[in-house]
C-alpha cells in the first residue's frame, strides 16, 4: 500500500482560497455537520407544524384561532426576526472583510432585535393566559404553544448562543475558530427565520383566514 | 414552596412497590454497587476510570462502552423476560399480578429495542467504522462522547424507575390515551418519556456524527464504493436517524406535555387525537427496526465475505438495497395499525409497500449465498452466527410479509404470532448480527479472541434454544393467543407450548452464560493477536494493531480498491517508514459530556417526579456545561513523532 502524507498539520492547515470560516479541514466538517444538524431540526418542525395543522380546528368551544391572533402583533414579531436575519448576515459580511468593531456592532443589532422579538412573543403569551387561553384549554392551544414556542425557546437558546460567541469575538478577535462559531450560530439564525417564515404562513396568516 | 416538594417526593416514595422481587432487585443493585465501589476504592482505580474511560473521547473506548452497557441491558431485559416466561409456563399462574407483568413487558421490550440493540450496535460502529475508513476519529470526537453519556443516563433513567417510584406500564409502544394522566398516573410513564428522550438525544447526535465522519473523513482513495459493506451500512443507518430520530424527539415531548403541562394533544377530552401518538411513534417507531438491523446487515457482508475469502457478490446491489430498505422504511408505518380502521384503499397502500421491503432483502440474502458459493469457508465462530441468521430471519421475514396481508393481519394483529415475527427479526437478526460483530471484532477490541469451542457451543445451545421459545410461539398465536395476557387457563391446547417456551427461555439464558465464562477465561486463556490481523481479514481494520493504537494509524492508508487489505497482502505489505511520521493531531479528554449527561439526568428525574426545582438545576448545569465548553480553547493536542515511533515500535511495526 502507497502511503499518502499528510501536510504537517492536516486539520489546522489554513487555506486561505475561501473564506475564513471555511479555511481549515475541522472548521469545514463542523460547518457540514450543523448543516446535518439542521435537517434533522427540519423533521422535528416539521412534526409539529403536522401536529398543529391536524389540531387545529379542534378548539373545543375555547377560543379559535382568528380570535385570537392580532395581526399588528405578528406583523412586528415577523419584520424584526426578518430584519435580524438580515443584520445577521451584514455581521458575517463584516467578519469577512476582517472588521471587527463593525461586525460586533451588527452582531448587537441582531441580538436586540432577537430579543425584542422574544419580548413580544412572552407579551403575546402572557396576553392569550391571561384571558384563558392557556395551553391546557383545547387541543389547538396546546398544538399552538408547543409549535411557535418550541420556535421562541429556540430563539431564546440562539440569543445566549450568539452572547457567548460576541464575547468570544470581543476577546479573541477574528480567528478561523471564532469564525466558524459565528457563521454556525448565523446559519442557525437564519434557519429559525426560516421556520418563522412558515409559522408566519400557516399558523398566523392562514389561522386569521380559516 | 421546598416542603410541598417534599411532601410531593414522599407521596411517590410511599409508593415503593412492595413485592418481594422488587425487595430482592433492591438488595442485590445496593449490593453490587457497594462491590463496584469497594473494588474501585481498594484497587486506587477511581483516577483510572475518570482518565481512561469517563472522561475519553476515543472513538474506541466509547464503543466498548457502549457494548459493555447494552450488556447490563442485555441482562436486565432478559431478566425481564425470564420473568414472564416463568408466568406464561403454566395455565393459572399468579407468580406475578398483573400489574406487576405489565410493567415488565413494558421494560422488557424498551429495554431490548433501545438500551440494548441500539448501543450494541452502536457500540461496533464506533469500535470499527472509523478502523474501516482509514481515519483517526470521528468527525465530532466530543460530541461522540456527549452521545453515549446521554444514551447512558437515559438509560439509568429508564431503570431506576421500578426501585424508586414504580415502573411504566402502558407497553414499549406507549398507546394514549392509556398512556395519559388521567389512566396511567404516577411516575412510571413519565420515566419512560424522559429516559427516552435523553438517549434519543444522544442518538441523534451519532447519527450526524457517524454522516459526516463516513462522507468527509475516508481515507485517501477510498471513494464511496470502495467503502467496507459495514461502512455503507453505517452511512445508511446515520439517514435514517436523522429522519427518523427528531419524531420520537417531537412524540414524547408532546405526551410529556400533556402529562405535565395539562396540554391536550393526544387525551380524548378537549379535543386531543390520540391516533396523533401512534402515528407519530411509528413514523419514528419503523425506521427504528431497519436502524437495528441495517448495521447487523453489514456485519453479516463483512462477516461473510472474510470468512469464505471472496470479495462480496453484487456489492452495488449491496449498496442499492440498502438504501432502498432506508426509504421503504418511512412508508410503511400503517401496518402496524392495520386494525385500527384506517379503510381499505389506506391498508393497501400499506400492505404493499411492506411487502415490497422483501425484495431488496431478498436480494441481500441470495448475495450472502453466492458470497458464499464456492467460497473457501472457514467455521468460525463469528461465521457461525452469521449462518445462523441466514434461515432465521427468512423465517422472521416470510412471516412479516404474512402480517403484511392486512385483511389477514385482522385475524394475527397482537398475537403471540407477531410476538414471534419479531422476535425471529430482532433476535435472529439484529441479535445474531451483533454477536457476529462482538466475536469479529473482539480481538481488535481487546488484542485476544474469544474461545472458539466455548464459541461454538454458544452459538449452538443459543441458536437451538431460541428456537423452542419462539417457533412455538407461532403456534400458539395462531391458535389465539394474545400477546400481553398475564395469565391463561387451562384446556385451550397452549400449555405444553408455553411449557416448551419457558424451557427454551431459560436455555437461552444458559446459553449467555458460556458466553459470560468465555469473555472472563478468554482475558486470562484468550488467543493473542500479534500480528493486528488475526482472522486474515479484508478490510482496513486489520491492518492496524489489536488493539488499535490511540492514533488508529501511524501514517493514513491510500486506498485503492474495494477489500484495500486483502488487496494489499497480495501485493506485499510494506509497514510505513518511521522516517515518514509527523505528529499527529487529537482531539482532548474532556470531562464535560458526562457532567453533561448527569445534568440531563438530575433534570429529568425532577420532571418525572415534578419536581421543578431539580430540573431547574439540571437544565442550568447543561446549559453551563456547554457555555464552558464553548470558552475551552484548549481541546486538542498533538502526539509527538517520537510516542508514534514508541508505539509502533512496541508493536513490532
Amino acid at each position: 500500500m502507497a502511503y499518502s502524507i499528510p501536510s504537517d498539520d492536516h486539520e489546522h492547515a489554513i487555506d486561505t482560497s475561501g473564506p475564513l470560516e471555511y479555511s481549515t479541514e475541522e472548521n469545514k466538517l463542523k460547518i457540514l455537520g450543523f448543516w446535518v444538524f439542521l435537517g434533522a431540526e427540519f423533521v422535528l418542525f416539521s412534526c409539529l407544524f403536522a401536529t398543529y395543522i391536524v389540531l387545529h380546528g379542534n378548539t373545543a368551544g375555547g377560543p379559535t384561532s382568528q380570535q385570537l391572533y392580532d395581526v399588528n402583533g405578528f406583523m412586528t414579531e415577523t419584520m424584526l426576526l426578518l430584519v435580524s436575519s438580515f443584520t445577521s448576515g451584514l455581521a458575517i459580511h463584516a467578519m469577512r472583510n476582517n472588521q471587527k468593531n463593525q461586525m460586533i456592532v451588527w452582531w448587537i443589532i441582531t441580538m436586540g432585535l432577537g430579543a425584542g422579538f422574544v419580548g413580544m412573543e412572552i407579551s403575546e403569551f402572557v396576553h392569550y393566559v391571561s384571558i384563558g387561553a392557556t395551553i391546557s384549554r383545547s387541543a389547538f392551544l396546546s398544538g399552538f404553544f408547543t409549535l411557535v414556542g418550541t420556535h421562541g425557546a429556540h430563539v431564546t437558546l440562539g440569543f445566549f448562543w450568539m452572547l457567548s460567541i460576541l464575547i468570544q469575538i470581543i476577546r479573541k478577535g477574528i480567528t478561523p475558530i471564532t469564525a466558524r462559531k459565528a457563521f454556525v450560530v448565523s446559519l442557525y439564525w437564519h434557519f429559525l427565520d426560516v421556520v418563522w417564515i412558515f409559522i408566519f404562513t400557516v399558523v398566523y396568516l392562514t389561522g386569521k383566514v380559516v | 414552596m421546598l416542603p410541598r416538594y417534599f411532601y410531593n417526593f414522599s407521596t411517590f416514595m410511599s409508593m415503593f412497590p412492595h413485592n418481594y422481587l422488587i425487595y430482592g432487585a433492591d438488595v442485590s443493585i445496593v449490593g453490587a454497587t457497594a462491590l463496584i465501589i469497594f473494588v474501585l476504592t481498594y484497587f486506587k482505580k477511581w483516577k483510572w476510570l475518570w482518565d481512561n474511560w469517563i472522561t475519553t473521547v476515543d472513538h474506541k473506548r466509547i464503543g466498548i462502552m457502549y457494548i459493555l452497557a447494552a450488556f447490563a441491558m442485555f441482562f436486565r431485559g432478559g431478566t425481564d423476560g425470564l420473568l414472564m416466561r416463568t408466568q406464561l409456563a403454566l395455565p393459572n399462574l399468579h407468580f406475578l399480578s398483573a400489574q406487576h407483568y405489565d410493567e415488565i413487558f413494558t421494560t422488557h421490550g424498551t429495554i431490548m429495542i433501545l438500551f440494548m440493540a441500539m448501543p450494541m450496535l452502536i457500540g461496533l460502529i464506533n469500535v470499527a467504522v472509523p478502523l474501516q475508513i482509514g481515519a483517526r476519529d470521528v468527525a465530532f470526537p466530543y460530541l461522540n462522547a456527549i452521545s453515549f453519556w446521554t444514551f447512558f443516563f437515559g438509560a439509568m433513567l429508564f431503570n431506576i424507575s421500578f426501585v424508586f417510584g414504580g415502573s411504566p406500564d402502558a407497553g414499549w409502544t406507549s398507546y394514549a390515551p392509556l398512556s395519559e394522566l388521567q389512566f396511567d398516573p404516577g411516575p412510571g410513564e413519565n420515566y419512560y418519556l424522559l429516559g427516552l428522550q435523553l438517549a434519543g438525544i444522544g442518538t441523534i447526535a451519532t447519527g450526524v456524527n457517524f454522516l459526516v465522519t463516513i462522507l468527509k473523513m475516508r481515507a485517501p482513495g477510498m471513494t464511496l464504493m470502495k467503502m467496507p459493506q459495514f461502512t455503507w451500512a453505517t452511512l445508511i443507518t446515520s439517514i435514517i436517524i436523522i429522519f427518523a430520530f427528531p419524531v420520537l424527539t417531537v412524540a414524547l415531548a408532546l405526551l410529556t406535555i400533556d402529562r405535565l403541562a395539562g396540554a391536550h394533544f393526544f387525551t380524548i377530552a378537549a379535543g386531543g387525537m390520540p391516533m396523533m401518538w401512534v402515528n407519530l411513534f411509528w413514523i419514528w417507531g419503523h425506521p427504528e427496526v431497519y436502524i437495528v438491523i441495517l448495521p447487523a446487515f453489514g456485519i453479516l457482508s463483512d462477516v461473510i465475505s472474510t470468512f469464505s475469502g471472496k470479495k462480496i457478490f453484487g456489492y452495488t446491489a449491496m449498496v442499492v438495497s440498502l438504501a432502498a430498505i432506508a426509504a421503504l422504511s418511512f412508508t410503511v408505518w400503517v401496518h402496524h395499525f392495520f386494525t385500527m380502521g384506517a379503510g381499505a384503499a389506506v391498508n393497501s397502500f400499506f400492505g404493499v409497500s411492506t411487502m415490497l421491503i422483501a425484495i431488496p432483502t431478498g436480494v441481500k440474502i441470495f448475495n450472502w449465498l453466492f458470497t458464499m458459493y464456492r467460497g473457501r469457508i472457514r467455521f468460525t465462530t463469528p461465521m457461525l452466527w452469521a449462518l445462523a441468521f441466514i434461515p432465521t430471519f427468512v423465517v422472521g421475514g416470510m412471516t412479516g410479509v404474512m402480517l403484511a396481508v392486512a385483511p389477514a393481519d385482522y385475524q394475527y394483529h397482537n398475537s403471540y404470532f407477531l410476538v414471534s415475527h419479531f422476535h425471529y427479526v430482532l433476535i435472529g437478526g439484529t441479535v445474531f448480527g451483533a454477536f457476529a460483530g462482538i466475536y469479529y471484532w473482539w480481538p481488535k477490541m481487546f488484542g485476544h479472541k474469544l474461545n472458539e469451542r466455548l464459541g461454538r457451543w454458544h452459538v449452538g445451545t443459543f441458536v437451538l434454544f431460541f428456537n423452542m421459545t419462539f417457533f412455538p410461539m407461532y403456534i400458539v398465536g395462531l391458535m389465539g393467543m394474545t400477546r400481553r395476557m398475564y395469565t391463561y387457563p387451562s384446556g385451550l391446547g397452549w400449555t405444553a407450548l408455553n411449557l416448551i417456551e419457558t424451557i427454551g427461555a431459560f436455555g437461552q439464558g444458559a446459553s449467555m452464560m458460556i458466553m459470560a465464562v468465555n469473555i472472563v477465561r478468554s482475558i486470562k486463556f484468550g488467543e493473542r493477536d500479534v500480528t493486528g490481523d488475526i482472522w486474515d481479514g479484508r478490510t482496513l481494520e486489520w491492518s492496524t494493531t489489536s488493539p488499535a493504537a490511540e492514533y488508529n494509524f501511524s501514517v493514513l492508508p491510500q486506498v485503492t480498491s474495494v477489500d484495500e487489505w486483502w488487496e494489499e497482502k497480495k501485493r506485499g505489505v510494506v509497514r510505513p517508514d518511521h522516517a515518514t511520521f509527523k505528529p499527529i493531531h487529537m482531539p482532548n479528554n474532556s470531562g464535560w459530556p458526562f457532567l453533561i449527561g448527569l445534568s440531563f439526568f438530575i433534570a429529568g428525574f425532577g420532571l418525572v417526579f415534578n419536581w421543578w426545582l431539580s430540573a431547574i438545576v439540571g437544565a442550568l448545569g447543561i446549559i453551563t456545561f456547554l457555555f464552558l465548553r464553548s470558552f475551552d480553547y484548549n481541546t486538542d493536542h498533538y502526539i509527538p513523532v517520537d510516542e508514534v515511533k514508541r508505539v509502533e515500535a512496541a508493536a513490532g511495526r
